[in-house]
This record gives structure tokens, C-alpha cells and sequence, in this order.
């Protein structure tokens, strides 16, 4: 019999913290693009394809910082094709977002074939290595995880003590009144959304760079979406959403483990994010009102 | 401004305006609504370009017009919908855009708030800089548009529409602020529709009509009659007929009704009211009093504590699908978000609400009876002279006037027993508003009890057999619209007592 | 005589109309395929090669035509599904969810019961689908209208709850012997007759007809269909006028997700006859695509499942003889949908999506 200790240990919350990290990159991505009033529901295609490119950055370089960086210029990109559609063209924020998905699931496994010769997973590339600090749980991880504090931080910072992010959240609110007051609305919504396509390519990164040094098919596994709920349940604010990501990345670290004991057959484990998600949102049955209307604006 | 031409699809907006205003005056912009002033100080403003025509801001010519640039040369526009951000408080409001900070990267809220002290002690305009701003009454936040425009050093000051959403008291203290800034050398265009206080407040007015400029008189030179005729063009007549009252049993009964408003705050604290048969009650008062709110609670909308009589049945519970069939009718301040289904055609809206009942449907309730629907439709169009090419077409298409008579020919075809009339003339030209009162009068004269709420005074004291004013949720007065005067309505409206 | 000139007119006009609001999306496709043949290019592949490849796959002869329609045919019931639930201005990307469920309740019915005879059975199977991808779609339905949950979320994290409850089932208690993940067939008296031999297209396509007009004659003649319509275009109006806002939403989902469950209930009982793990290659997706080419419209839902049913049948041919990736086609398709999306969606789902008051 599996003893709760196996399970529940010191290992567990370090597990959180690692899978908290994309969850929590593309879920202050979200936070971004939400705070200007535009809905990226693309944050999960935005990560599987910042995944896959960070690793053939890598592959090519042998260097998994020009992978990242590779990784989070693809982020951006479609960061720009997400503002382009519904910013621009005043296209539906989530058909957008949902076709960057759809393309994201296609292009990844078509990519992934023709350099590898397979569509189910990449070779294996040079991955970050954990920075070995001598302290429990926070000790001992890839860079990333510890960008990720930082960035949570940086996040807070700019929304609600600078100007420019004083300037995003009145753009979200009411962007009639930003333009009024001098405010160039379009310009920051676009750099707000290339913004989340950014933080969510550093998501990406992490799932293939700096976790399994490799690319597998499909490997953002909905947590894109898992990012929205997060962001939900921080009220849209950066700390906020970094506290709901700790718990998806604990749910998650758990069901690794639970998978490894074989208690259970996978496919309930496998589940459990996804059943906490909807826990989440039901959690939130009280009045949470998102940061702007998310219309498309005109100037007359 | 010289020559300034605007066309938008289907209408000339502005025709070849010329106009000027001095320095430390108060120049009084005049028309209807769609004479074209909101479009020419937009146009004078940035937001929009005109198709011909040259600027001239203290002498010199503007060149790639924007807010910005406009904002540069010392203009202010504070507009007739507040360009606020609700959730921001005062100071961030007035500083949004040109922040000041602290080491380049961080604001400085020490130095926001007392700048924002300062220039409201400067021009006598009292803020709190650090209160939320969808805290604020209407007034106040009024006040924080002004001081938006001083505090990025306008010396013109373009107003649209200011005291449409003041009462009388707040009009007089806006009054008193703009003197104290024409004293101070500032210049303000104040555009409105209202003939007494432009009259009151300008010292010249220019009146425009159908997008062209009718004439620029002084305001000492002439007097209310004089200006609505140079704005309508015709002799306008301000009563309509109607037989006295005779009154029936009572249809509408409300006993002490309690609501809260959308941001928990109560807006309604009691209200006890009655309406019957052939009876307008006409309810007074400003804007965000409870008006849109008890609108609201008696279609069901809203959950209110007390209770709700129709025809002597409590009706407190009943959904308002089931009040709608029960025989209550509402024809919306909005009609964009309550009224009309735009991309429906106009027989689709004229059957809303009814759609479910015979006989537009058949086989107990569930599929559209398409011949009764068209003839309902095409009736309805002759009995109320809709303007439509026909009745499949969107009612997008129809203009401001001509939706409304299919809102009236839907409400009023269902003979209601009660009809709540919210607004129902706002937005429509002198044509329009004359043949909604005439039709609402009529549906009167057949039995209706109407409810009718107006932010026009007049069109209360024309229409209204009694009179109800309501003011911060409660009714502090209803009289037979005999028995009260304007200014007394004014006082009560705005809080103050009678004896 | 008149009448003659007057009426070819007419026609004509109409036609003309027509091929007017056509004409974006199809020159949305051709360019969305331009721009995939510049990917092909790109990774060292010839357009002209693929493509043909492709065409003479799904088009070429009676096998491709007939595995063309086979393909058609769940993308058909998956698009309308997506369809329903956008007229009420609800966005139910849950398809592929809603499917698998439906298709293994179907196969649960097909496998259970013996000795039906077939005019019952397989009515039974298919309704078993309904039913299940109906309870995929009341979920979350409840989920939005009870907890303001937003149903992108929900119906995305429904779709992989569905995947591994199915895939569950599948591998354990249901499985049959042997090393696929696959239940044991269905009862020959629950299947669908194929109509084409030796395709597997089969009766499921008449059905997906079928119901692309049922669901034309619900949203334009029935009262339901119009409350569905008045909610997705302007939700307070339709608040105001007293129609059961919460009550249509949840009726809508459900029918959504019923008819993506027969979806699967097709692809069982027609096509596999028996339920397969990972026997759905997206069509959940495909439909969205499928949909939004259709304009959003039951009869243009048809002729677009037609093309996308020729890419993926093409393309499987494709594969095969010119060794291109198979994932190409989610490629094409994203590319339609940013084509085609962008100018259309915004005037077609205009609603107040965030603001309606729970009373």
C-alpha cells in the first residue's frame, strides 16, 4: 500500500511550483490582454507553438536561451495576429483566438514531422538546468521558475504604480475616455496582446525547455485554458492570478504522482485539472466583473 | 470656423458653417437635436474631420487636427456622457495621460493629488481627489470633466449639452463657476438645446438648424420666442389638446417598494403610488433618482421588496413575461438595449414579446403563424404610419422617429392595461415627439393608465394629469398638474421642500 | 410573357445576391490555400502537386467521392451544432466532447442489447447519443446560467474530461479482448445501412441532411427558434420583452450538444460500428471551421462540410502519395477560419455577451 508520504512530501510543493509556471506566465499574459479589453482565449496555441519553437531553437543552437528567446518571439507574433484580427479587423475575440489554437495544433505537429520525422514527439534538445540552491522547495529549479516570481512581481508593478499601466487599464475600462485624453487606444491594445503572446511563449518554453527537453504533440494540455481560470480567479490582478496558478500547478503536480503510484486508472487522474477548472468557476458564482466590456472600439 | 462642410451617409451634417467666438465670452451654440452642433465642435475638437472648410484657433490656422493637437492650442471639450473612468478615483481621472512621476517609471501620487488640490481651490470647483469617481453624484463628476480640461491649461472651454444631467441647484452652481471662469479670462461654448438658460448664461448665441448656421445674435437682444423660432423655423406649438381628466378605479398599485441599484446602493426607499384607468401620472425628477430602476421593478426586471398591484392582483412575484401577458406595456428610455431587436425586421419586433401567443402561434405555442404575423404587420404599419420599405426589413434601417412608432404600435396594439412610458420622446425631432404624445394621449382617452417618466419638465406638465415627484428613491409629492407650479417642481425635483 | 421576363429576373437577381455573400468566403478559401501552399513551399513540398493530390483524392472517383461524404458527414452534425449555440450567442466549442460521448453511449446500446429488432435498435442508439451529448451540453449550460461560468472555458475542459471518461471506459470495463482500445461491435440490428458501397458512406449523411433543415425550420418558423435568435442578438431586448433568458440558453445547449452527440452516434453506427479509441481525428474542430465557411447558416454548413470533408478525405490521400503531413489540414483550416472569421463574425454575433442581470 502507497504511503500518504510518498505522495505528500517536499517534493510535491516543489512539483507545484514547476507546474505553476506556465499556468501562471500565460495567465499574467491573459491578464494583459484582458486589462487593455481584449479576450485571448489563443493563450493555449500561443504556448504549444512557443513550446515547439523554443525546442527547435535549441536543437539548431544547442543554446536553450536563444531557444526561449526564439520562443518568446513566436508568442509574440501571434500575439500581433490576435491584435491584428480583432483590434484591426474588429474580428470576434474568440473565434480568433480559437482559430490561433486550431493552427497551433496543426502547424506544431505538421513542423514536428517534417524536422523530426515524427508527429508524436521531437528529439531531445538542451533544456535549461536547475540552478542548485541549497533551500527546499524554492531551491533547486530551472530559471524559469524563478522568472516566473519575478514577472508576477514586475506584473503588479506596472499595471497599478506606473503610468503606462494606469494608461492599459483605462484603455480596458473605457476607451472612449483614454482616447479623449490623448491616449493612442489601438497602439496599447496591440502591445498589450503581443504582450500575452509573449509571457505565454515563456509558458511554452517552459513546458518543452525547461521541464521534458522536448517537444510532445499537443504538450500544453488545455493549460492555456487553465491560465483563464486562473486569471478569473485572481480577480485579474497579477498576484491574485500567481496564487490560482500555485494551485493548478499543485493539482497537477498531484496528478503526476498519483498517476506514477498506478492507483487509479490514468484517466481519472488525467481529469483532475481539468474537473478543478470547472471547481473554480463554480467557486466564483459570486459577482466577479471582468476589468471591460471587451468591444471593439472605433474612433468615429 | 470657416466653411465647414460634413457629410455622413445620407445627411449633411454641417453645410458651410462660419463660426466665431471671442475671448472671455460665453457663446451659446442653439439647435434641435441633429441641427449639427455636436458634429461641429467634434469636428472643432479633432475628433472628427471635416470634408471642407479651415480652423482658425487665435489666429492661426490648425494643421493635422487630433484631440491632441486641439488639447495643445488650449481647447477643452467636456463632453455630454462623462469620459470617465468609473473605477479610478478623481486625481487619476484628471492626470490620465500626462502622469506626473517619480524616477521616470513610477507615478507620483503625492504630486497628483495636490495638483489636483491645487487647481480645484484655483477655480473654485470642490473635488476629493482620492475619492472613486462611480462614487460620485452626477454634479461632482461634472466638476472632475471641467478640471480635466483646466488641468491641461484649456482656455476655451467647449460644453455639450452641460445641464441635461443637473438639477436645478447643480445648474446654478455650474452657473456660478463658468462667470467666475469667464472672469478669469477663460472663453466657454455652451451648447444646448434649452432656450431659458441659454438665455441665462450666454452673451451671444448662434443658432443652427438642419446643419446650417440660422444667425448669431446677442442674448440681450432677444428672447425665448425669438430663438425658437430662428431654431425650428416655425411657430411651435407647446400644448397639446386634451379632455380633462376622468379618471377610473385604480389599475396600478404600489405599496412602499424597496430596490437596490446595480452597485448595491438603494435606489428606491418606499415608493407607494397609484395610477388608474384613463390617468397619466407623470414622474418627475433628475435622472439616477430611481426612475430606471422602478421602470425596472415593475417589468420584473429587478428584485424589490413591498408589493405590486395590477387590477387588485398582487403581481410582486409574477415573471415579466407573464406581467407582459397580464397587460403591462413599456416603452423604454432605451430603446438600443431594451427596446428593438435591430437586426430583426420590423414584424419580427412587432410581434416581441407576444411571439408566443395567439395568434402569431399555433400548435399550442410553439410554431409561428407567418400569415397572421404579416397581416399584424402590415396593419400595424398603417395604423402607425411606419415609414419602412416593408416589413421584412431590419428596423436598423428605420430612423430614430419612425422605430419608435414601431415600439408604440407593438406596445400599444396589445390594448395594455397599464403602459409605462419611459422617456418615450428623447432623441426624436419636433414631428416625432408631437406624434408619440398625441398617440400616448389617445391610448388615455381609451382606458389606459399610463406611467409616464420624463427628465422634459415640460412634456410632464403637458401630458401629466397628475404629477409625482420623485427624488432619491422616494415620492416626495404628487399633485394634480393643476395645483403645481415650475418652480416649485424644480424645488422638489431637487430635493428641497414645500410647505 | 411579362411574367416569364420578370421571373428569370428575379431569379437572376437573386442569384446574383446570393453569389454576393458567397463570394467573401470563397475568396477567404482561396486564399487561406495560397497562403498554405506558401507553407508547403516553405517546408519543400510542390502546391501543385499536393493539391491536385488532394482534389483527385476526394473528387477523383466514386471511392473518393463516397469517402468524401463519409467525412462530410460528422462535421456536418458538429457544425451545426456550433451553429445552434452561436444563434443564442453562446460559444460551444465543446463538439468533440459532446461527440465522443454521444458515440460511445451509441456503441454502449448498440453493444447491450440483443435480439431488436432494427427499426427499434437503432432509433435506441441514437437517441442514447442524443441524449448523452445533451447532457454534455446541459452541463455547461448550468454551469453559465447558475455560476456565470464562462461556457468557452467549460465546454473546452468538458471536451478533455470527455476524452478520458470514454477513454476510460474503453480501456476498462468495456473493452474487448485483443490490443485496441475499442469496445466489442455493435448488434448488426443497430446498425446504419451503408448507401454506398464499397464506401463506408452510410444512412448517418441522410440524417445530418436532415437535420441541417430541421434546425433552418426551428431558428425561422418555430417560436423557440425565435427566442434562441432574440437572445444572441440582443440579450437585454430580449430580457425586457420577458423571454426566459436562462430557459432558452439551456435549451439551446443541450440541443447543441445533442446534435453533436449524434454525430458520434453516426460515425458508430454507420461507419465503425463499434467505438474506437481516438476514432474522432477533431471533427469537433473541423465543425467549428465548417460552420463559420457556412456563414452560420444550416444549408451553407452543408456545402462547407463538403469541402472540408474533400480536404480531410483528399488529404488522406495526400498523405499517402506525397508524404505530407496529415496535419497540414489543420493548418488549411485555421487559415480559413482567420480568413473567413475576421470580416464576417463581426456582423453576424453581435450580442451584449457579459452584461444580463440574474434576477
Amino acid at each position: 500500500m502507497a504511503n500518504l508520504l510518498d505522495i505528500i512530501n517536499v517534493g510535491l510543493f516543489a512539483a507545484m511550483l514547476r507546474m505553476a509556471t506556465p499556468i501562471a506566465f500565460s495567465s499574467l499574459g491573459g491578464i494583459f490582454s484582458e486589462r487593455a479589453g481584449i479576450i485571448n482565449v489563443g493563450l493555449e496555441g500561443m504556448m504549444l507553438t512557443s513550446a515547439f519553437v523554443g525546442v527547435v531553437g535549441s536543437y539548431y543552437t544547442g543554446n536553450p536561451w536563444l531557444g526561449l528567446l526564439a520562443a518568446v518571439i513566436a508568442g509574440g507574433l501571434l500575439g500581433l495576429l490576435h491584435a491584428l484580427l480583432t483590434v484591426k479587423f474588429k474580428g470576434d475575440q474568440i473565434v480568433s483566438g480559437t482559430g490561433i489554437n486550431i493552427f497551433a495544433m496543426g502547424f506544431t505537429a505538421y513542423m514536428c514531422q517534417i524536422i523530426y520525422g515524427s508527429r508524436g514527439a521531437s528529439a531531445t534538445v538542451t533544456g535549461f538546468e536547475a540552478i542548485p540552491i541549497p533551500i527546499p522547495i524554492i531551491g533547486d529549479h530551472t530559471p524559469l521558475v524563478y522568472l516566473m516570481f519575478a514577472v508576477a512581481v514586475l506584473s503588479h508593478i506596472v499595471l497599478f504604480k506606473t503610468p503606462i499601466g494606469l494608461r492599459i487599464r483605462a484603455v480596458g475600462e473605457h476607451p472612449a475616455a483614454a482616447d479623449t485624453a490623448g491616449i493612442d487606444v489601438y497602439r496599447i491594445k496591440y502591445l498589450c496582446v503581443m504582450v500575452s503572446g509573449m509571457l505565454a511563449g515563456l509558458g511554452g518554453a517552459f513546458l518543452s525547455l525547461g521541464h521534458l527537453n522536448l517537444f510532445a504533440w499537443g504538450m500544453s494540455g488545455g493549460r492555456g485554458f487553465m491560465a483563464l481560470a486562473a486569471m478569473i480567479f485572481g480577480r485579474w490582478m497579477p498576484l491574485g492570478a500567481f496564487g490560482a496558478s500555485l494551485l493548478f500547478g499543485f493539482a497537477d503536480a498531484l496528478q503526476m504522482r498519483l498517476q506514477a503510484l498506478g492507483l487509479l486508472p490514468p484517466q481519472f487522474i488525467l481529469a483532475i485539472p481539468y474537473i478543478l477548472t470547472i471547481a473554480v468557476l463554480i467557486g466564483f458564482a459570486r459577482k466577479v466583473t471582468p476589468p471591460s466590456d471587451y468591444k471593439p472600439y472605433s474612433k468615429e | 470656423m470657416e466653411g465647414i462642410t460634413k457629410n455622413f451617409p445620407g445627411v449633411i451634417a454641417n453645410d458651410n458653417i462660419d463660426f466665431a467666438v471671442e475671448e472671455a465670452e460665453i457663446h451659446g451654440l442653439l439647435g434641435e437635436n441633429g441641427a449639427g452642433k455636436t458634429v461641429l465642435m467634434s469636428i472643432l475638437y479633432g475628433l472628427l474631420h471635416p470634408d471642407a472648410g479651415k480652423i482658425f484657433i487665435k489666429g492661426k490656422e490648425a494643421e493635422n487636427y487630433s484631440p491632441a493637437q486641439a488639447i495643445k492650442l488650449g481647447l477643452g471639450m467636456v463632453h455630454q456622457s462623462f469620459m470617465l473612468i468609473p473605477s479610478f478615483t478623481v486625481a487619476e481621472n484628471i492626470i490620465l495621460g500626462i502622469e506626473p512621476t517619480k524616477s521616470k517609471l513610477l507615478l507620483n501620487r503625492d504630486r497628483m493629488v495636490n495638483d489636483v488640490k491645487e487647481i480645484s481651490d484655483r477655480y473654485r470647483l470642490n473635488v476629493d481627489p482620492k475619492a472613486r469617481v462611480d462614487t460620485l453624484p452626477v454634479g461632482v463628476q461634472q466638476r472632475i470633466e471641467i478640471l480635466k480640461a483646466l488641468y491641461r491649461g484649456a482656455d476655451v472651454l467647449i460644453m455639450d449639452e452641460p445641464t441635461s444631467v443637473l438639477i436645478p441647484s447643480e445648474v446654478e452652481e455650474l452657473f456660478k463657476a463658468l462667470l467666475a471662469l469667464k472672469k478669469q479670462g477663460k472663453t466657454v461654448i455652451f451648447i444646448s438645446h434649452k432656450l431659458k438658460e441659454v438665455l441665462a448664461i450666454c452673451d451671444r448665441v448662434t443658432v443652427l438648424r438642419r446643419g446650417s448656421v440660422v444667425g448669431t445674435v446677442r442674448a440681450c437682444d432677444t428672447d425665448m420666442e425669438k430663438l425658437a423660432m430662428m431654431m425650428v423655423g416655425r411657430k411651435v406649438v407647446l400644448t397639446i389638446e386634451k379632455r380633462g381628466t376622468m379618471a377610473g378605479k385604480v389599475v396600478l398599485k404600489l405599496d412602499n417598494l424597496r430596490a437596490f441599484n446595480d452597485r448595491g446602493l438603494p435606489a428606491l426607499r418606499g415608493i407607494d403610488l397609484e395610477i388608474c384607468e384613463s390617468e397619466i401620472l407623470g414622474i418627475a425628477g433628475v435622472e439616477g433618482n430611481g426612475q430606471t430602476e422602478l421602470v425596472e421593478v415593475l417589468m420584473g426586471l429587478r428584485k424589490a421588496e413591498g408589493k405590486v398591484f395590477l387590477d387588485n392582483n398582487d403581481i410582486s412575484e409574477m415573471s415579466t413575461g407573464k406581467r407582459i401577458e397580464g397587460g403591462i406595456a413599456n416603452v423604454p428610455e432605451d430603446r438600443q438595449k431594451r427596446g428593438l431587436i435591430e437586426d430583426f425586421s420590423v414584424s419580427e419586433n412587432l410581434i416581441l414579446g407576444s411571439q408566443s401567443m395567439p395568434p402569431f402561434a399555433k400548435w399550442s405555442r410553439t410554431i409561428l403563424d407567418g400569415k397572421q404575423i404579416s397581416a399584424f404587420s402590415r396593419d400595424s404599419i398603417k395604423g402607425f404610419s411606419i415609414k419602412t420599405p416593408s416589413e421584412d426589413t431590419p428596423v436598423r434601417h428605420l430612423s430614430g422617429g419612425t422605430q419608435q412608432r414601431v415600439v408604440l404600435a407593438r406596445e400599444f396594439r396589445r390594448k395594455p392595461k397599464l403602459i409605462i412610458a419611459s422617456q418615450p420622446t428623447r432623441g426624436l425631432d419636433v414631428g416625432a415627439t408631437e406624434y408619440v404624445r398625441k398617440r400616448l394621449v389617445e391610448m388615455r382617452d381609451q382606458g389606459c393608465a399610463i406611467l409616464l417618466i420624463s427628465a422634459d419638465l415640460d412634456e410632464i406638465q403637458v401630458l401629466s394629469d397628475k404629477i409625482a415627484v420623485i427624488y432619491e428613491g422616494r415620492i416626495v409629492a404628487t399633485k394634480p398638474v393643476e395645483e403645481i407650479k415650475e418652480k416649485e417642481l424644480g424645488l422638489l425635483m431637487g430635493g428641497g421642500k414645500h410647505d | 410573357m411579362i411574367d416569364v421576363e420578370q421571373k428569370v429576373k428575379q431569379f437572376l437577381y437573386r442569384f446574383g445576391t446570393e453569389l454576393q455573400r458567397v463570394l467573401p468566403q470563397t475568396i477567404a478559401i482561396l486564399t487561406a490555400f495560397l497562403a498554405g501552399a506558401i507553407v508547403l513551399l516553405a517546408t519543400g513540398y510542390s502546391p501543385l502537386k499536393v493539391y491536385s493530390a488532394m482534389i483527385k483524392g476526394a473528387f477523383g472517383d466514386m471511392f473518393g467521392i463516397g469517402q468524401t461524404l463519409t467525412q462530410a458527414s460528422p462535421m456536418i452534425f458538429t457544425a451545426l451544432a456550433f451553429l445552434f449555440a452561436s444563434k443564442c450567442g453562446l460559444f460551444n466549442i465543446g463538439a468533440e466532447g459532446q461527440l465522443l460521448v454521444g458515440a460511445f453511449a451509441t456503441a454502449l446500446v448498440g453493444i447491450s442489447f440483443h435480439g431488436l429488432p432494427a427499426f427499434i435498435h437503432t432509433p435506441m442508439a441514437l437517441l442514447a447519443g442524443a441524449l448523452a451529448g445533451g447532457l454534455w451540453g446541459f452541463i455547461p449550460a448550468i454551469l453559465k446560467t447558475r455560476f456565470r461560468a464562462h461556457e468557452v472555458i467549460t465546454t473546452m475542459m468538458l471536451n478533455y474530461i470527455a476524452l478520458y471518461l470514454t477513454g476510460y471506459m474503453v480501456n476498462y470495463p468495456f473493452k474487448a479482448p485483443g490490443w485496441v482500445s475499442q469496445t466489442v461491435p455493435i448488434e448488426q440490428s443497430a446498425e446504419l445501412p451503408r448507401i454506398l458501397q464499397p464506401t463506408q458512406l452510410s444512412a448517418s449523411i441522410v440524417i445530418s441532411v436532415f437535420m441541417a433543415g430541421i434546425l433552418q425550420y426551428i431558428l425561422r418558423k418555430t417560436t423557440f427558434g425565435y427566442q434562441v435568435r432574440a437572445v444572441g442578438l440582443k440579450l437585454s431586448v430580449a430580457e425586457g420583452s420577458g423571454i426566459n433568458i436562462k430557459r432558452t440558453m439551456v435549451l439551446s445547449l443541450v440541443l447543441s450538444g445533442a446534435i453533436a452527440g449524434l454525430g458520434g452516434s453516426g460515425e458508430v453506427l454507420g461507419v465503425h460500428r463499434r467505438f474506437i479509441e481516438g476514432f474522432s481525428p477533431g471533427y469537433g474542430w473541423d465543425g467549428l471551421a465548417v460552420a463559420l465557411v457556412g456563414g452560420l447558416n444550416p444549408i451553407g454548413v452543408l456545402l462547407a462540410a463538403v469541402l472540408f470533408g474533400a480536404i480531410r478525405s483528399g488529404g488522406m490521400v495526400m498523405t499517402r502519395t506525397t508524404g505530407v503531413p496529415l496535419d497540414l489540414i489543420y493548418v488549411l483550416q485555421s487559415l480559413v477560419i482567420f480568413f473567413v472569421a475576421v470580416p464576417m463574425l463581426a456582423r453576424f454575433l453581435k450580442r451584449d455577451r457579459f452584461k444580463w442581470r440574474i434576477s
